[in-house]
């Protein structure tokens, strides 16, 4: 028996877990900076300067951080829906990137604004090509994806940094890093007067379509039965699940991929190296914290991009390390998970004792 | 000839003690039913630990220091995996995370900003009396640190325990069934808990040993994705503790060839020999899992009637 206010106190329940969370996250990254001692004041009101202190920061800094991230954000959480532990986002954001890179400066001065497209489009293949690697190795011989992504990602990095002392090397031979792309590759800025460019845009739109499919279609239906139950889909369903599964990866990958590209050409304008400051790792927490929900992910992306814009100003002002910030998206993975599975476990046993 | 290939043989095992330590330890908690991808972030915790303990000068506190960091690092896995049956791969992803976030952090704190390089007391090689004079193997596997002598007994140890004591019995009976170990009076959260702890302290090893008989540095993210290479090393060698130690060896191997080809004068992009040890991951695990059986239970989170 459940009286009409137990569906309602239940949806307050998540709302008030992510408030607690938030301020069990803030108290951890003050403790965690007392005791690799900082002085904690100086260093959040860093923190809040540089994600929400001004316009500025909110369009130039937040909202372009947060760009990548609901992007390869997106492609986590598509994957993970599927039961696909694509850890891989980091190298398929390199190899879309590098993809992206390569057809805008050799097409780019010939096609104008088509170059553009072209080079978007070339780096959802090539983070795509880049995920078909770990798809067909676990669907041809079971191979962990967990694994096999995460060494795509640093043969990925290795490869870049081949390229750029090789094959795709500026003219002058001094700099790891390709030419400046063609000013016709570069995204049109979306905010003028701001750094925010057209790839924010994408980004919101990729969400909706991506929210729209998983919830309207055959296709989200099928990937989300994936996900909770392969041998049901196989038996039950009759649902191909390795191709199902194929495609999920692929459009993972694609995503990232796209990532990559439009921080191409919508930040750095060359390839380098160090173009993701490790946007396919905290992607992971991006999917997490938006319990894989497509349209949470623009969200949590943004949420984190303003986090990882504080933690440069903070880095900047108050010297604070900028790898802290992995540490408060691993506080927030476990909090996340642990919560769950305490969750999860007194639904269990309230289920047994209406038994 | 002879020289180069002595040198590139003493390089491979040099390479592969940490890794052959780390998948060790792996082998433990994945025959327990438990497969820790946090492996790289207690690595990870064990070269800081190392470091921190080196600070004496004494390289036995710096063993001590990475142990205990790596089994604290563990001790945060088996809570939540063990203690709270969270999802085992998204834990270790998040603690890898914020152990590689955390070391970084706290070097800095604690050494400075300088990225002046903070240099330890190393091990030096103490060569084993007339084992070392052998030709070619000999220098290789009997001229190196105390450590990887102390690898050699752990391979020996943590046979012994898996195939011939009642806590190995257990300890693979939890793996591959679960339900039979516990109904034949054996916990299996216990089992699990203490096989992590186990594979953290000797992960912590890894480190320390990366740490003190290899770079005599720290560096952030130093491990390099060691962790999750000695998790591919673990399904090559079969889950067994000899076919992991001859596993870790051919990795090492391959990231010993940079060495002789560097001395063989070769003009091919270093970046390949970088990457030569990731690609040989994916191939051997392509080829190895096609035949394997890894422990039945392993990476489940309910273990039957709790």
């Amino acid at each position: 028996m459940t009286s009409p206010l137990a569906p309602r106190v239940a949806s307050l329940a998540p709302m008030a877990l992510a408030v607690a969370l938030a301020a069990a996250i803030v108290a951890l990254l003050a403790a965690i900076l007392a005791l690799s001692g900082f002085d904690v004041a100086p260093a959040l009101t860093a923190l809040l300067r540089g994600a929400v202190g001004s316009p500025y920061a909110i369009f130039s800094a937040t909202l372009v951080r947060a760009t990548p991230l609901i992007l390869t954000g997106l492609a986590v959480a598509l994957a993970f829906k599927g039961g696909i532990l694509n850890i891989g986002a980091e190298g398929q954001l390199l190899a879309g990137a590098t993809a992206g890179a390569t057809v805008a400066l050799f097409a780019g001065e010939s096609l104008g604004a088509g170059a553009l497209l072209l080079a978007l489009a070339a780096s959802a293949g090539g983070g795509a090509a880049w995920a078909a690697i770990p798809a067909w190795l676990r669907r041809r011989f079971g191979v962990l994806e967990v694994i096999s992504t995460i060494m795509m990602n640093f043969i990925a990095l290795y490869g870049v940094g081949y390229l750029v002392r090789g094959p795709l090397q500026e003219p002058t031979r001094i700099y790891p890093q390709s030419s400046s792309l063609p000013a016709a590759t570069h995204l049109p800025i979306l905010v003028p007067g701001t750094r925010l460019h057209v790839g924010f845009a994408l980004a919101v739109v990729a969400t909706l379509l991506a929210w729209y499919v998983v919830r309207q279609f055959a296709a989200g239906f099928r990937l989300r039965v994936i996900g909770a139950n392969p041998h049901a889909a196989a038996s039950a369903a009759k649902l191909d699940v390795p191709a199902v599964t194929m495609r999920a990866f692929l459009l993972s990958g694609a995503l990232a991929g796209l990532a990559g590209g439009v921080e191409l050409t919508g930040v750095t304008y060359a390839l380098y190296e160090n173009l993701s400051p490790g946007y396919g790792y905290t992607a992971i927490a991006v999917a997490l914290l938006a319990g894989l929900h497509p349209g949470l992910v623009l969200v949590s992306g943004i949420f984190l991009g303003a986090l990882e814009a504080g933690a440069a100003s903070m880095q900047r002002e108050a010297g604070v390390p900028l790898v802290l910030v992995s540490v408060v998206e691993a506080l927030i993975i476990l909090a996340i998970v642990g919560a769950r599975a305490v969750l999860a476990r007194r639904g269990r046993a309230a289920v047994e004792v209406g038994t | 000839m002879t020289e180069a290939l002595t040198a590139f043989l003493e390089a491979t095992v040099r390479t592969a003690t940490p890794l052959a330590f780390a998948a060790l330890g792996e082998t433990v908690s994945e025959r327990a039913g438990v497969i820790n991808v946090g492996l790289e972030g207690v690595i990870i915790a064990g070269c800081f630990g190392a470091v921190v303990g080196a600070q004496t000068g004494s390289l036995t506190a710096g063993m001590l220091g990475g142990l205990a960091a790596g089994i604290a690092a563990a001790l945060v896995f088996a809570l939540f995996v063990v203690g709270l049956r969270t999802d085992q791969i998204i834990t270790g992803t998040a603690l890898t995370l914020g152990a590689l976030g955390l070391t970084g952090t706290l070097y800095r704190a604690v050494f400075g900003t300088t990225g002046a390089a903070l240099t330890i007391p190393t091990m030096r090689p103490v060569p084993i009396p007339w084992l070392a004079d052998i030709p070619v193997v000999g220098p290789a596997f009997f001229r190196q640190p105390v450590v990887t002598y102390g690898l050699y007994a752990t391979v020996v140890m943590v046979w012994w325990v898996l195939y011939r004591t009642h806590a190995g019995l257990a300890l693979r009976a939890v793996g591959e069934r679960p339900e039979a170990a516990e109904a034949a009076g054996i916990r299996p959260g216990r089992v699990q808990a203490v096989a992590v702890l186990v594979a953290g302290a000797l992960g912590g090893i890894a480190g320390a040993s990366l740490v003190m008989a290899q770079v005599g540095t720290f560096a952030e993210g130093m491990s390099a994705g060691r962790g999750f290479i000695a998790i591919a090393i673990v399904a090559l060698g079969r889950w067994r503790p000899v076919g992991v130690a001859l596993a870790a060896l051919l990795f090492g191997g391959a990231s010993a060839l940079q060495y002789l080809f560097q001395s063989a004068g070769t003009q091919l992009p270093y970046q390949l020999f970088l990457a030569l040890p990731y690609v040989l991951t994916l191939v051997v695990l392509a080829a190895g899992m096609a035949r394997a059986h890894p422990p039945a239970a392993l990476g489940r989170r309910e273990l039957g009637n709790h």
